[in-house]
């Protein structure tokens, strides 16, 4: 097929549920492409010899590799490849900010002048982990050795089943009831469902991983316990970002005032979308703000829909386009009624006498110059307040990492904000405690999470080699 | 899985429970608390102090009033069975003046209610590090007191007891002799365990003698390992998060307005809660 003629071929639509809806239900909003569909797509892919592509995945996924199995129907081998160097592909196919990604260099959107038109590689990648079976894992034989993995996000998962596999003997501890961390806590059912993570917490116990959860690290047992009384060979630690971040706003502590973590672990990991069934109860705003611009904030808002709010305003101070958030989700959050408010910000949160959110003054905001990070920096327009009637505010501007496990870890190197250092192995400054995931990076992606368990495990069984 | 050893009911709505917990009884401190969770698929997490532990039996005690949903379902488990998930030990241990710094002093505990439980490991702490102890205990009526016997053992005489209506010990509320205690001079420290409005009303009493008075805060929380924020309040100028920074706090400094608002927060969910419960127990 001549590139013209591959530039013929339909983009193909991934059906979804209808907007007006799935916004007040809990089921996933995007179905998955038919198994034509996904062989369709797949064909699109041109099988370029320098593989842009690949340089825009963070673990370096042979794409053209998989998309070419795919084409030809071959699932199984599609998938047996993704596998080769990404563990959650069911995860990161429906997660990734693939326009940032992988698509941003996909020849094809380039032909065709739209990231939107590149080969929708994440959703056959999701088609391929949904429906393909790469086949049995075989582990190494055992080497005696003992891995702890703390956290159980996507970077201990991944950390511990390569772990499993290389023969080491592994036991994950979570500190939440549940394993999979922002997977099950933090990320909705809707764009999420828990069943395929629950499918990777099982393939972990079936390598012969022990979970053990409701174990707080640096409380129940320190990292220190672990190597120099428990018999561990080896810790990693994969705690995530789990500090919210609060703005310092007059009324922040206002009842009806959440972080962005506190509302969707109510909502998703407490089940309190369960009216009824579930004992945790929820707040039930009927007009929400929420403030923030990345996916936990359209993740919020389009949660607020669904648990019967009657008005959402998501907040955001610079405009769309600086908009962090995966583009999909900016779309459904719009498809489904959340109102945008761009270059917006919260002033004050206002209290009746009853100290209940009743109000919330905002600012009107103008980008001006681009700050450190590149983006055009949002400056308040003097003057500019303005009300707005809400009874719900959920703060969703970022996570900071966890500061227990440094806190009670002596000797456990960390940079200004708290972040674990790492060498390229990601080994922390004592020997023998890797660290990877948002804990190192700051609050980041999946996929990076996933990348930095794979680099760990290498070390760590680079390491137990030594020992 | 956390099996029940042993189970006593302590007055009308408190209950006594040892359960096994190992790794916990082996590392907790007085003022350290656990979160408790009768049911892992649908139920709440609620957070209850450590009262006591024995690392030889490697269980851990908790004593807890039955106010909703869940201590009531808690309350219906009996020896031999099994609370679904504990998580702890969790929070800042109690800094025990002598021990953990500054010489020994005299140091009044006052404990309203069930505050009485989280109280008696303190108060055992404080007497081990050759503390004076006072204990003031406080509740509606005689049939609500718990634990007299084990706070006498601590406080010999020094165990002052008083009720709302008189029907044991003094009549009237624990203020009244913190007030004079202070009054006469040489307390070093107040300990003030108890429902919100008693520990706001205990350190607005000890404020005009600027005498230090730490409370232990009982606000709703979610993970108790600060990721959610739920727990959070205001001391002094600045946000804390009960679970990780506290629970214990400097009481003249704490913000007990939005304390005392901020527990409200699900009451009538809660109400529609217990109602339910009580139901399926009838
Ligand atoms: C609402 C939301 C939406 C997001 N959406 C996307 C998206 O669409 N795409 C994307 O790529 N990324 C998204 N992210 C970011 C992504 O989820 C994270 O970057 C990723 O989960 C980080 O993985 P991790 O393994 O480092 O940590 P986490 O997933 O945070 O897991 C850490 C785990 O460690 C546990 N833990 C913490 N401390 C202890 C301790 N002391 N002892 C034992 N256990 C402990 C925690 O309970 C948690 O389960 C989102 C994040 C959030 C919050
Ligand atoms: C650090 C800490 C230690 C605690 N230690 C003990 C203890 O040793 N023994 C004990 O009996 N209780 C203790 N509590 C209080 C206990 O957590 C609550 O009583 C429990 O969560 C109520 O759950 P429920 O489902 O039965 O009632 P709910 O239905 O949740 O609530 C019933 C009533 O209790 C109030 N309430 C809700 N949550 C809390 C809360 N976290 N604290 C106080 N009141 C609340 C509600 O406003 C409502 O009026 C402690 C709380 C904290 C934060
Ligand atoms: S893992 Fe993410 S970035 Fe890599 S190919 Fe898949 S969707 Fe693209
Ligand atoms: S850049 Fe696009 S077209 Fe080229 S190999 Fe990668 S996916 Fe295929
Ligand atoms: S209970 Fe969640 S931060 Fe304290």
């Amino acid at each position: 097929m001549t590139p013209k003629e591959r530039m013929a071929i339909p983009c193909q639509e991934m059906p979804e549920q209808d907007a007006v809806v799935r916004a007040r239900n809990m089921k996933e909003v995007a179905l998955g492409f038919t198994a034509e569909q996904a062989k369709i797509e797949a064909s699109r892919c041109m099988q370029c010899p320098t593989k842009p592509c690949m340089t825009g995945c963070p673990v370096a996924i042979n794409i053209p590799g998989f998309l070419a199995k795919a084409a030809e129907g071959d699932f199984d081998g599609a998938l047996k490849i993704i596998k080769e160097t990404s563990l959650l592909p069911a995860v990161c196919g429906r997660v990734c900010p693939q326009e940032k990604q992988c698509q941003k260099f996909c020849t094809m959107g380039k032909l065709m002048k739209n990231v939107d038109k590149a080969v929708a590689i994440g959703r056959v990648e999701r088609y391929c982990a949904d429906h393909g079976d790469a086949g049995e894992v075989v582990c190494a034989p055992k080497t005696g050795k003992r891995v702890a993995i703390v956290g159980s996000g996507p970077a201990g998962i991944t950390c511990a089943a390569d772990c499993a596999k290389a023969g080491h003997d592994v036991t994950l501890f979570e500190a939440f009831h549940k394993a999979g961390g922002v997977l099950v806590y933090g990320i909705p059912e809707f764009r999420l469902p828990k069943s395929i993570v629950q499918k990777e917490i099982d393939g972990l116990k079936k390598l012969g991983v022990k979970v053990e959860t409701n174990y707080c690290v640096g409380r129940t047992r320190k990292v220190s316990d672990f190597l120099e009384k428990d018999g561990f060979d080896a810790v990693f630690v994969g705690t995530g970002a789990g500090l919210p971040k609060f703005m310092g706003l007059p009324g922040e502590n206002l009842v009806g005032v959440f972080s962005a973590n506190e509302y969707l672990t109510r909502a998703n990991l407490m089940k309190a979308y369960l009216e009824g069934e579930a004992e945790t109860p929820f707040w039930h705003g009927k007009k929400v703000a929420v403030l923030g611009g990345g996916n936990v904030a359209m993740d919020a808002s389009r949660m607020a829909l669904r648990l019967g709010a009657e008005k959402v305003y998501l907040i955001y101070r610079r405009s769309l386009e600086e908009m962090p958030a995966r583009k999909e989700e900016v779309h459904h959050a719009k498809a489904e009624g959340v109102e945008f408010l761009m270059l917006q910000n919260a002033k004050e949160i206002h209290g009746d006498e009853s100290g209940k959110v009743c109000g919330m003054t905002c600012l009107k905001y103008e980008l001006g110059e681009p700050d450190a990070s590149g983006r055009r920096s949002p400056v308040a327009i003097p003057g500019s307040e303005f009300e707005l009637d809400v009874d719900t505010v959920v703060v969703a501007v970022g996570n900071a990492s966890n500061p227990l496990i440094p806190a009670t870890t002596e000797g456990l190197e960390v940079n200004k904000r708290g972040n674990i250092v790492v060498d390229e192995h990601n080994m922390t400054s004592i020997p023998g405690v890797f660290a990877g995931g948002d804990i190192v990076l700051g609050a980041a992606t999946v996929i990076l999470a996933m990348g930095e368990g794979r680099r760990a495990a290498a070390g760590i069984t680079e390491y137990l080699k030594t020992k | 899985m956390n099996k029940i050893v042993a189970k006593e009911q302590l007055s009308e709505n408190v209950f006594r429970m040892e359960v096994e917990a190992p790794l916990i009884a082996a590392e907790r401190k007085a003022g350290q608390f656990v979160i408790v969770m009768i049911d892992e698929d649908k139920g709440e997490r609620i957070p209850l102090t450590i009262a006591d532990a024995s690392k030889e039996r490697g269980t851990i005690t908790l004593i807890f009033q039955t106010v909703g949903a869940s201590t009531l379902k808690m309350s219906h488990l009996e020896v031999g069975d099994s609370i679904a998930a504990i998580l702890g030990p969790l929070g800042q241990p109690t800094h025990i003046m002598g021990r953990d710094g500054g010489k020994p002093g005299k140091v009044v505990c006052v404990g309203g209610g069930i505050g009485v439980a989280p109280m008696h490991p303190i108060a055992q702490a404080l007497k081990a590090a050759g503390n004076d102890v006072t204990i003031i205990m406080g509740a509606r009526n005689k049939g609500l007191f718990v634990m007299e016997k084990e706070m006498r053992e601590i406080a010999g005489d020094k165990l002052i007891l008083i009720t709302d209506d008189g029907s044991s010990g003094r009549k009237g509320l624990v203020t009244e002799p913190l007030k004079e205690l202070c009054e006469a001079g040489a307390v070093d420290e107040v300990i003030a365990i108890g429902p919100p409005i008693m520990m706001k009303f205990c350190a607005l009493t000890t404020k005009p003698y600027g005498v230090k008075t730490t409370v232990s805060l009982n606000t709703i929380m979610i993970d108790g390992t600060g990721m959610c924020g739920g727990c959070r309040i205001t001391v002094g100028d600045e946000t804390k998060f009960v679970c990780v920074d506290g629970p214990e706090f400097d009481g003249h400094k704490v913000d007990w307005d939005q304390m005392l608002k901020r527990m409200a927060i699900f009451k009538p969910q809660e109400a529609a809660a217990k109602e339910h419960a009580c139901n399926l127990y009838k």
